[in-house]
């Protein structure tokens, strides 16, 4: 395959490919919604499934899969540390929880 | 990039990136840059959505399957302009002009049909009594999290919307090249993005059984 070539351009079929793939990845989160599972693995699903879709939109619709490797070493790694960090405010959100009377 | 390598002595050798370490042209490496700031914004409206909704007692779950569906539509549009909008700029980057500004009204189409269905999902919660800082349902803060995150998100839409257009006219009349369509890709591809995040934590997470 001509992809791995550095700026090769991917093929309408390839693309075509990735589409369908993202709406079954969506089509499977709406099945998982209406089951009757608990909060937290309700998240963890839906969280999974969004990052994989997250994961092609950016490898092949943002063309990342196809560009230097510096620049993805660059961008994303600092993102999702950056993102990240910003879970340490849960802790605090689950205490105000449980002092809430109820 | 010659010039590195012709000069290169010990020591040097790792440096490889000559005059453009990233390969990639100055307008898609701060599309990519202002990507990286955007994703955080939203990061921290989904991050406070959630730390109010997990310190919540009861949060409401107002979102019918017509809601759902409606939602899912929208998705559609969304994942589907996505599509033409690599198709334009694989057509700019072949040069076929004519076929990369079909494409990207294409593209526009889908997000002005995102925006029409998410402002009448709206306006049928706004009718239900849904505000910033009230709703019939409870939790105060439903409205401020879901109207904050979902109205940020449909103003990306917008001017997603609005740039296309530009794109589209200038790229039409040879005023700009192929590297203005895919960096405008890039932002629309990260508004899709976006809401396959914003999709399933405020809807799919708040469906009524």
């Amino acid at each position: 395959m001509s992809i791995n070539a550095s700026h090769a351009k991917p093929a309408t079929k390839l693309f075509v490919w990735v589409w369908a793939w993202l709406v079954l990845l969506t089509l499977v989160e709406v099945v998982f919604a209406y089951q009757h599972l608990a909060l937290e693995l309700m998240v963890v699903i839906l969280l999974g499934l969004s990052l994989m879709k997250s994961a092609l939109i950016m490898a092949y619709f943002m063309h990342l899969r196809f560009e230097r490797l510096s620049l993805v070493l660059t961008l994303i790694p600092g993102l999702v540390i950056l993102i990240c960090l910003m879970f340490i405010s849960f802790p605090d959100s689950v205490r105000i929880h449980q002092l809430t009377p109820r | 990039m010659a010039h590195g390598e012709t000069h290169a002595v010990a020591g040097e050798a790792s440096w490889d990136g000559g005059a453009s370490p990233y390969a990639v042209g100055d307008k898609k490496l701060g599309m990519w840059l202002f990507i990286c700031a955007d994703s955080l914004t939203f990061a921290a409206c989904l991050i406070a959505y959630s730390y109010v909704r997990l310190a919540a007692a009861e949060w409401p779950r107002p979102f019918a399957s017509d809601s759902i569906l409606n939602a899912i539509i929208m998705t559609a549009f969304l994942l589907s302009s996505s599509l033409t909008m690599v198709m334009a700029v694989a057509a700019a980057a072949a040069d076929d002009r004519k076929r990369a500004v079909r494409y990207i009204l294409l593209t526009m189409l889908g997000g002005i049909a995102f925006d029409i269905l998410h402002l009448r999902e709206w306006l049928g919660l706004i009718h239900e009594g849904v505000t910033p800082s009230s709703n019939p349902w409870g939790v105060p803060l439903f409205g401020a999290t879901f109207f904050g995150l979902t109205g940020l998100h449909m103003t990306h839409v917008t001017i997603g919307v609005l740039y296309l257009g530009v794109i589209a006219i200038g790229f039409g009349r040879s005023k700009f090249s192929a590297e203005d369509v895919e960096t405008s890709g890039l932002y629309w591809h990260f508004v899709d993005l976006v809401w396959m995040f914003i999709f399933p934590m405020v809807y799919l997470l708040s469906n009524k059984f």
